[in-house]
């Protein structure tokens, strides 16, 4: 079991250092002539006006916060998942008026506007 | 053991005794044994892209009427070759006042999490890469890390173009990611396991029969995470110039590349060992080759899906998309999940056989998308549309050009 | 030192570090992605304790979902890159003799306890799933049936509250 573990420890070292590597050999290689104008802020010609670090609007947090929800949701709905064919139907009603009441949720979110992209 | 009915215990047993030959512990053996295993699957997943981009390359230009990449090779299958050989010459122009760290970390976390998804994946019945016993909730952990590779992008970019694109590929990312966990809910259920290799073995009757419709959310919302036509709303050239990765050059776009095409093969992987049956087929137990065959083939049809419908449909408009998903997608799959549950109790109670239960909720399934596309439709049909009858239009006539003909600039 | 017990000591050094670094750094974005690398460092513990289910519920709840909605955040705040103002208030000696003596008291009292020298007894396991357990346990009357419905009714009222408080703003700007 923890040398499952050990193994994805492994790959996820394996995995980022060979696109590190690539990158790295790929820098030896290439031509470095940099200057002021190429290494400027691509914005389609036209010069940068103030920060390129904007504000943005409530709208993604609004987004993010809902998706929360769902995630926590679902982390709970997956070890009743795996237990399901062990279950009585009283187990999986359970689980039904779980989801029905996020579903009340979703559906406040839907009539508050939440949901609307703008 | 023999390498034909157990090729990944052959080859593991074979590099222990060897390195204990040479006097080294079993541990450290066995260390140095995933490391070289995990080392050839990425490498291998790595390479595979070149195929890929050749492929769709050249099925893309079929599907425009032209020839595709044609010179190199036979049918041009050594371009992308060239094309690797040549980015690793280019130059990496970085922005000023790009913040330096994130900026570089990102190409390679997003390559990264791609590969890290293969670990987990069974390409035959004794071949994958470690045994998790959560294998399917790492699979979608393993996308959020995804994620963060994009908004570090954004961010360390110093660019309103990449900022604003990846917010709304994160945004995107979040939003479809809620349909595509809870149709994986579905195989977790019928299965009664998170273990990849458990799922598959299961799939005496393929899932996709149990709950076609959760398949083809499952299908619809991986093309969203991965962020392709008609979802490739973040590198809508016409609105945000090429999304996130606009500042990169050389091989850290090219890394951005490469996952976004083994990022949608990867998607057709998952799909076929989720719904498909993965490697199952008639033979497949008693020949792992046989197996990966069979994966593969039902891979290359659902990759070949995926490249044909990104050469026919339109992008959408990213209010559409946000709807589509939070109120289409997601409660249909609820609603889906909760008749799936209530109907699949019953009827194991009620004692029927596998696959008159998997008729039943076929039909379940069809009707759901039916009742779903009906009533989609009908809000459509009534929803007031913007008139633009009779409106002055802005056209392009002389008087209307900023700098007039024959003025010479 | 076994090599489990070397690769719990590198990766509660780097959650240790990375977490002190949220709190030092002066760019409120460097703050939220230090925050990611000890989120993930947490994943890692209990990945090295066995837990398989947990360390992946981290990854995708707090990193997938909380860190997502932390950057969202910081992005809605102005003035994301230059903080200039002081980094400790005046209290801050006292505050760190009051930490110290706080997680003195709490080791003297866990190296005092019997649990520290006992070794964890493995979960039964149905069929090799300990997530079997614990999914039929939410739903045992006995177990946590009542936390679970609960944790719904929760999970809705926080978001409605968030749902009723960006939509103020909405109104207030408009």
């Amino acid at each position: 079991m923890l040398s499952n573990w050990l193994y994805i420890g492994i790959f996820m070292v394996v995995a980022l250092f060979l696109p590190a590597a690539a990158i790295f050999i790929a820098g030896l290689l290439a031509p470095k002539k940099a200057n002021s104008i190429k290494n400027s802020t691509y914005e389609c010609g036209i010069e940068t006006v103030g920060a390129s670090w904007i504000q943005f609007k409530a709208q993604y947090y609004v987004f993010a916060l809902v998706f929360l929800v769902f995630d926590v949701e679902t982390v709970f709905l997956f070890p009743w998942a795996v237990a399901y064919n062990q279950m009585t139907l009283f187990g999986v009603l359970e689980a039904i008026v779980f989801i029905l009441i996020l579903l009340g949720g979703l559906v406040y979110a839907w009539r508050k506007g939440a949901l609307e992209w703008h | 053991m023999t390498f034909w009915s157990d090729p990944d215990g052959f080859l593991a047993n074979w590099l222990i005794h060897l390195l204990a030959g040479i006097g080294i512990p079993a541990g450290i053996a066995q260390a140095i044994g995933y490391a070289l295993g995990a080392a050839v699957l990425s490498t291998g997943a790595l390479l595979f892209v070149l195929f890929l981009i050749w492929l769709e390359r050249k099925m893309i230009g079929r599907v425009q009427d032209r020839l595709g990449p044609n010179r190199l090779g036979p049918w041009g299958i050594f371009q992308s070759i060239a094309d690797m050989l040549k980015i690793f010459t280019k130059e990496y122009i970085t922005p000023d006042g790009a913040d330096k760290v994130p900026y570089n970390l990102s190409p390679i976390l997003t390559v990264g999490a791609v590969i890290m998804v293969w670990a987990v994946v069974p390409l035959a019945i004794t071949v994958y890469g470690v045994d998790l016993n959560v294998g399917l909730l790492y699979i979608i952990a393993v996308g959020s890390l995804g994620e963060m590779g994009i908004l570090m992008a954004g961010w360390g970019s110093n660019n309103k173009y990449a900022l604003l694109g990846a917010f709304r590929a994160a945004a995107q990312l979040i939003s479809y990611e809620v349909p595509m966990v809870l149709s994986l809910l579905i195989p977790v259920m019928l299965s009664g396991s998170l273990n990849m290799n458990k799922i598959v073995q299961h799939q005496d009757i393929w899932y996709v029969l149990f709950a076609p419709l959760a398949a083809f959310i499952f299908f619809i919302t991986s093309i969203a995470e991965v962020g392709r036509a008609p979802f490739d709303l973040t590198e809508a050239e016409s609105e945000l110039v090429a999304g996130f990765n606009i500042e990169y050059s050389g091989l850290k776009f090219g890394m951005f590349y490469v996952a976004d095409f083994l990022h949608s093969f990867t998607i057709s992987l998952l799909v076929s060992v989720v719904f498909l049956g993965g490697w199952r087929g008639p033979g497949a137990e008693a020949s792992p080759l046989l197996g990966f065959v069979y994966l593969i083939l039902k891979t290359s049809l659902v990759n070949f899906i995926i490249i044909i419908e990104r050469a026919s449909l339109p992008r959408f408009r990213i209010d559409q998309m946000m709807d589509f998903t939070w109120k289409v997608l997601t409660p249909v799959m609820l609603i889906l999940l909760v008749a799936t549950a209530l109907l699949e109790k019953t009827m194991a109670m009620a004692g029927l056989v596998p696959w008159m239960r998997s008729g039943i909720l076929f039909i379940l399934n069809i009707v759901l998308l039916f009742v779903a596309d009906t009533v989609v439709r009908g809000h459509l049909a009534r929803r007031p549309r913007p008139d633009v009858r009779g409106k002055e239009r802005p056209v392009a006539r002389p008087e209307n050009y900023f700098s007039q003909p024959g003025s010479g600039v | 030192m076994t090599s489990l017990q070397i690769i719990f000591l590198v990766v509660a050094a780097l959650t240790l570090v990375s977490a002190c670094l949220v709190v030092m750094t002066r760019r409120i974005m460097h703050a939220a992605l230090w925050l990611v690398l000890s989120l993930m460092g947490v994943a890692m513990v209990y990945a090295t304790l066995q837990s398989g289910f947990f360390a992946v519920v981290q990854v995708l709840v707090y990193i997938g979902a909380i860190s997502t909605l932390i950057i969202f955040a910081v992005m809605m705040t102005r003035n994301v890159m230059e903080d200039v103002g002081p980094q400790s208030n005046r209290g801050w000696g006292l505050a760190l003799v009051g930490s110290a003596v706080l997680f003195g008291g709490i080791c003297g009292v866990l190296l005092t306890w019997n649990g520290m020298q006992t070794a964890l007894i493995e979960i039964p396991a149905v069929n090799g799933e300990n997530i079997q357990m614990l999914g039929l346990s939410l739903v045992d009357p006995m177990g946590f049936l009542i936390p679970f419905e609960v944790a719904s009714v929760l999970l809705l009222a926080a978001m409605v509250a968030a749902i009723f408080l960006t939509g103020d703003i909405k109104r207030s700007r408009s």
